[in-house]
């Protein structure tokens, strides 16, 4: 069997999303950024909404997302995502948008643009990438930093008097009038990535219909920022993060 | 700058109000702002006559300054004519969202209702956001061009001429006014009304805009970051370049008895139509006073400013603040003829007859 032969449209099990271009990732390896990423793309691609769909980037590690999936992107100021995202969806009603974001974007210097903009129920899709540490400027403490977990600005680990408590940012939007389907995930395992890619494709079909805001929270892996493995981060994803940010669908208006 | 209207009435505005009706008129196609006194009136307005239902323009309350900023950024982005008004604290806290846009060239308007300052000031009229314009309030080597109305009418007409720059250059534009031109009511033409562009006429005109990526094109990104320093050096070189091209065509003014003045009194905005009442009462009197009022304050008048100096007695900067455009005008006038400031702060006016004795005392010195 030649390499022509096996190189058959019925042989493909994988393939690259076309959106996704040759842009080497700046992403470290074993980074669940480059996976969401993907998932985006594919999702995108599937839905057949190049065309329509307007991709708000973050500051911190995926503030370069709009160097690898190409399709139109607006790259916010630090934590102003969802306060874009409210204009070009207010503007363009029939658009697919999207913000995505990291926790210090998303959950600490956007706080106040994330809330108002989940609780106007503007009808955009949050993808939220949770992994407790700020990994683009080195691995300082984030708003959802675990209680005793070290970083470069609580090198003794994060204690409650100094640094009060972790942000459960996912949990507080669920309480919002304007949230309609809001959920915790992973992409940690492949029955993980795949209920990840139903979810962000449910909340990109909620933007779409106009049923409110959609957050999506993916609690990631910074393996560089935690100093483990890529194998040992995962294990400690599940033993860490999980008990305290815990996965599956929190609220969910859009079922009959 | 006074535009035809179709109706063909005058009506009686306040400044504020006139902003408003005028954005829905002239196709803007979304509204952005935080309330603050004393400009609240032009969310106010917008929220009253529901343009929503009848040009489609989108109005929204925002969280705050900075969201309605960052609205106003990512709404230019997408080729829509998009604006934001606010007062001197509030516009202060814009200034991140304005040099992010003038970074990532995407146009949009933002109109400063000034107060005094500095800090939570004064809901009183002030000039002091002078710097804060021209320099640009936020990081970087940016310029923002800046008009500044100095009549209801103005502010009505500045409207779309903001739009029309902001699009022609892919750049942020302020129009600066103050508490006492937003405040004040006078008889105004407001401009016919223009349909808002259609999506296919934005794909068309904008070909840079984030629409969705037409398969035809490359996806359209707008971002100000680039880690290449090289690259970014290139950027930062084709910005100075449009802000040379700007300065070159784009320079407003307006000159009052200034042919065989011998004194000249610069001022714009509200100080400009204070001024305008002493240089009349000198002309009673025979002393041949004229005003230079600046319309554009970013790109300055610099060269008519030099030309003037060659032939006048001397220069007076009329600004209600401590002084900020005389050094724009010393810079042009390049010490040709003496050069002195009256102003007044904190949210203090100055009168007519106030400011006879400043030109008399510190510009005639007889």
């Amino acid at each position: 069997m030649t390499k022509e032969n096996i190189i058959n449209p019925q042989n493909l099990v994988y393939k690259k999303p076309s959106l996704m271009n040759n842009t080497p990732m700046h992403y470290c390896p074993g980074c669940s950024h480059g996976m969401v990423h993907k998932l985006v793309a594919e999702i995108i691609e599937e839905m057949e909404m190049t065309d329509n769909t307007i991709g708000i980037c973050p500051v911190g590690c995926a503030v370069f997302a709009y160097n690898y999936l190409d399709i139109d992107w607006i790259e916010a100021a630090h934590g102003r995502a969802p306060a874009c995202a409210t204009a070009v969806k207010r503007l363009w009603p029939d658009h697919l948008v999207f913000t995505y974001q990291g926790d210090g974007d998303f959950a600490c210097i956007g706080t106040a643009e994330s809330i108002h903009a989940m609780n106007r129920g503007e009808n955009i899709a949050i993808i939220f990438i949770n992994n407790a540490i700020y990994g683009m400027t080195g691995g300082q403490m984030a708003p959802t930093t675990l209680m005793g977990m070290k970083t470069a600005t609580c090198p003794y680990g994060r204690q409650a008097d100094l640094h009060g408590y972790p942000l459960k940012m996912t949990e507080l939007a669920a309480n919002l009038e304007g949230t309609c389907y809001i959920t915790r995930q992973s992409v940690h395992n492949v029955a993980a990535i795949n209920r990840t890619k139903k979810a962000i494709r449910k909340a990109f079909e909620n933007s779409l219909t106009g049923k409110g805001t959609s957050l999506v929270e993916v609690v990631s892996t910074c393996n560089a920022g935690w100093k483990l493995t890529p194998v040992q981060a995962n294990k400690w994803m599940e033993e860490n993060m999980f008990p305290y940010y815990p996965l599956g669908d929190i609220k969910d208006t859009t079922k009959e | 700058m006074t535009q035809e209207n179709k109706e063909g009435k005058y009506v009686l505005l306040k400044g504020n109000e006139a902003i408003a009706m005028a954005a829905i008129r002239i196709g803007c196609d979304g509204y952005f702002g935080y309330p603050i006194t004393p400009q609240s009136e032009i969310l106010e307005t917008l929220c009253l006559e529901k343009p929503w239902e009848t040009t489609g323009m989108v109005v929204l309350q925002a969280e705050s300054e900075l969201a309605s900023i960052n609205m106003v950024y990512a709404g230019g982005a997408t080729g829509k004519r998009v604006m934001t008004s606010s007062s001197s604290p509030g516009v202060a806290l814009m200034q991140e969202g304005i040099t992010y846009m003038a970074g990532a060239e995407i146009p949009g308007v933002i109109v400063n209702v000034q107060r005094g300052g500095p800090g939570l000031g004064t809901i009183q009229p002030s000039q002091s956001d002078y710097n804060q314009s021209t320099r640009g309030g936020g990081n970087g080597d940016y310029e923002v061009i800046v008009l500044a109305p100095a009549s209801v009418q103005e502010m009505a007409d500045f409207v779309e001429t903001a739009f029309d720059l902001a699009f022609k250059y892919r750049n942020p534009v302020i129009i600066l006014s103050d508490g006492i031109i937003g405040q004040m009511m006078e008889k105004v033409m407001l401009p016919p009304f223009k349909a808002r562009k259609t999506a296919e006429e934005i794909a068309t005109l904008y070909p840079w805009a984030a629409t969705g990526r037409d398969l035809k094109r490359k996806n359209n990104i707008f971002t100000s970051l680039d880690l290449d320093q090289e690259r970014h050096e290139r950027h930062n070189i084709h910005l100075q370049k449009k802000y040379a091209e700007i300065k070159e065509n784009e320079v407003l003014y307006e000159e009052i008895m200034t042919e065989d003045a011998e004194y000249i009194v610069i001022a714009f905005g509200s100080a400009a139509r204070i001024a305008q009442k002493s240089i009349e009462d000198f002309r009673k009197e025979g002393i041949k006073v004229g005003l230079f009022r600046p319309i554009t304050l970013w790109p300055f008048p610099t060269k008519q400013i030099a030309r003037l100096a060659e032939k006048t007695k001397g220069m007076l900067s009329m600004e209600i603040n401590a002084g900020q455009m005389v050094q724009d005008i010393r810079l042009a006038v390049e010490g040709k003829t003496p050069v002195y400031h009256y102003g007044r702060m904190g949210g203090m006016v100055p009168t007519p007859e106030e400011i006879s004795d400043a030109i008399k005392n510190l510009l005639i010195k007889e």
